[in-house]
């Protein structure tokens, strides 16, 4: 049986107004609205406050195998003592799913302002760390990191 | 069998770069090359300290379960095996070797099974199971370092031929052999990463795509897979078989478990 | 079962900066998989790491789903005293694992 052109329009109404069938499209404003959460997340740390490029160091591969483990580290320039150190390290990114990655709160007890891990990336992106000093300035750097995507993916999970 | 080829080559549009002439011959001795050194060198980075390698997490409880009773039998593997330190060094460079018992040839993690159920009289260990990888990682660490050195006599002559006719036969949806990519385009990249010659140096690894360390086997289920083939059972002799060739293809290369892999 | 393991160096001189690296066993599920059939598969991750130093916080770190399984946490602190400095990481579904190293300083 042919669809009339009345019921062709119900259908596509109703399937416009399903909010579930909507839901399981993949979102269109995908990548401005993770580049928005990136800029909440960094605000929510940051508050109004001036954030400076400088005594920051993120060392990431620009390259690298697998974007589910990739090594990380951050070193803030700082004395560590009590009148001047480092209070926390923060690391953000703009296409993960969630832009809050790990943060640190450190004291003079920790000598050196570092962290070393290994993290997840959902694509070629921008990783941000921000650090704030005991003085209550924020610094930061950033770095480039491009995931290729490995041949051969063993089949199961998405 | 040329036309064959070529029609298998044209089919087959991933392998561009495929040439009918270079199906021919294994690689050299001398040309081979542990797919370590393939990697980044922050993956290198994570497989050389001990302290971040997390392989060294299912060794820990590999150490741990080798010294714990179990079964009826209520013997722990060191009851029998001692200090896997000194009992253990070089015996995962051996394998798969030939179970006389048995008549057939076993893999590492079949072998420790047997010990299970014919020592401990304990059920054995589920393939890709927490335990049964953390005891072949205990075991597999002790031979770093040594020399791949498989039997090869008129016992296993068989097997080793069966897993290299596997090794070679064109198989699967893309109508693909092994080694028409680890044999004849290792180096070249596949998508964006290069094709290894697939030496199993470093088994159990810790592979960054599967998060958790895995064995040899689930890596060829994996490969088969890719190759659209119906991958064999874990156990299933036609895995074992070519478990045997590839380790009797990387002889004298150096063990490396438990390596990492992106 | 071993669910963590820390490197941590024995012995130190007072005031020498010590390296510390811990990893621990954790499959850091992030919550956005889904299975073939495609149900969602629940978050399950380690949310804290701390480290304190004779019963003082020295070392704390918040994780999120973007930290890789078997979270690596490499850090420094400084060696004031002989003592132990203990690591416990705590998560989703009631996780939690402790480990302990002893230190001598000199």
């Amino acid at each position: 049986m042919r669809t009339t052109r009345r019921e062709f329009l119900i259908l596509t109404a109703a399937a416009l107004a399903a909010p579930t069938a909507a839901k399981a499209q993949l979102d269109p404003n995908l990548a401005a609205n993770r580049k928005a959460a990136f800029q909440e997340a960094l605000r929510r740390i940051v508050g109004d406050a001036q954030v400076r490029r400088g005594r920051v160091k993120l060392v990431l591969p620009p390259l690298i195998d697998n974007g589910n483990s990739v090594p990380l580290s951050v070193a803030v320039e700082s004395p560590m003592t009590e009148a001047d150190h480092v209070r926390a390290i923060h690391v953000l990114t703009e296409k993960n799913p969630l832009p809050d990655v790990v943060s640190v709160r450190l004291s003079p007890r920790a000598g050196r302002a570092t962290l070393s891990t290994r993290v997840r990336l959902a694509d070629t992106q921008t990783v941000t760390a921000v650090a704030q000093m005991s003085d209550g300035s924020f610094w930061s750097d950033s770095a480039e990191v491009v995931v290729t995507l490995s041949a051969c993916l063993e089949e199961g999970l998405i | 069998m040329r036309l064959r080829l070529l029609a298998g080559a044209a089919a087959a549009c991933l392998l561009l770069e495929f040439s009918a002439g270079s199906a021919a011959g294994e690689i050299p001795l001398g040309e081979r090359r542990s797919g370590y050194e393939l990697m980044a060198r922050e993956t290198r980075a994570i497989q050389d300290d001990d302290a971040t390698n997390p392989g060294m997490l299912w060794v820990l409880d590999g150490e741990a379960l080798w010294g714990r009773k179990a079964g009826a039998a209520d013997r722990a593997c060191a009851d029998c095996h001692g200090d896997a330190r000194a009992s253990m060094k070089g015996v995962a460079a051996r394998f798969p070797a030939y179970d006389a018992a048995r008549g057939r040839l076993v893999d590492l993690e079949e072998r420790i099974n047997a010990c299970r159920t014919e020592r401990q009289k304990a059920a054995p260990l589920a393939f890709e199971s927490k335990e049964l990888l953390a005891l072949t990682a205990y075991v597999a660490r002790q031979s770093r370092g040594m020399s791949i050195a498989v039997a090869i006599d008129e016992r296993t002559k068989g097997f080793l031929d069966a897993g290299r006719e596997t090794f070679h036969r064109r198989q699967g949806q893309l109508n693909l052999s092994c080694a028409n990519c680890h044999d004849h385009l290792w180096g070249r990249k596949l998508a964006g990463t290069p094709i290894p010659q697939a030496h199993p140096t470093g088994y159990p690894l810790y592979r960054l795509e599967w998060q958790s360390l895995g064995s040899l086997q689930r890596r060829l289920r994996n490969c088969l897979n890719g190759m659209r083939a119906e991958a064999p059972p874990f156990g299933s002799p036609e895995l074992v078989d070519l478990e045997l060739y590839l380790m009797w293809r990387a002889r004298g290369m150096k063990m490396e478990s438990p390596a990492v892999r992106p | 079962m071993a669910r963590a393991v820390v490197t941590v160096p024995a012995q130190a001189k007072r005031g020498e900066i010590i390296e510390i690296k811990t990893l621990a066993a954790h499959a850091m599920e992030t919550g956005f998989r889904r299975t073939q059939t495609g149900e969602l598969i629940p978050r399950d991750i380690i949310r804290t790491f701390t480290c304190t130093y004779n019963g003082v916080e020295v070392y704390r770190v918040e994780l999120h789903p973007a930290i890789a399984a078997n979270p690596l946490i490499a850090f420094t602190t400084v060696a004031i005293e002989s003592g132990t400095l203990s690591f416990q990481w705590v998560g989703d579904n009631g996780y939690s694992a402790t480990e302990i190293a002893p230190i001598r300083v000199e």
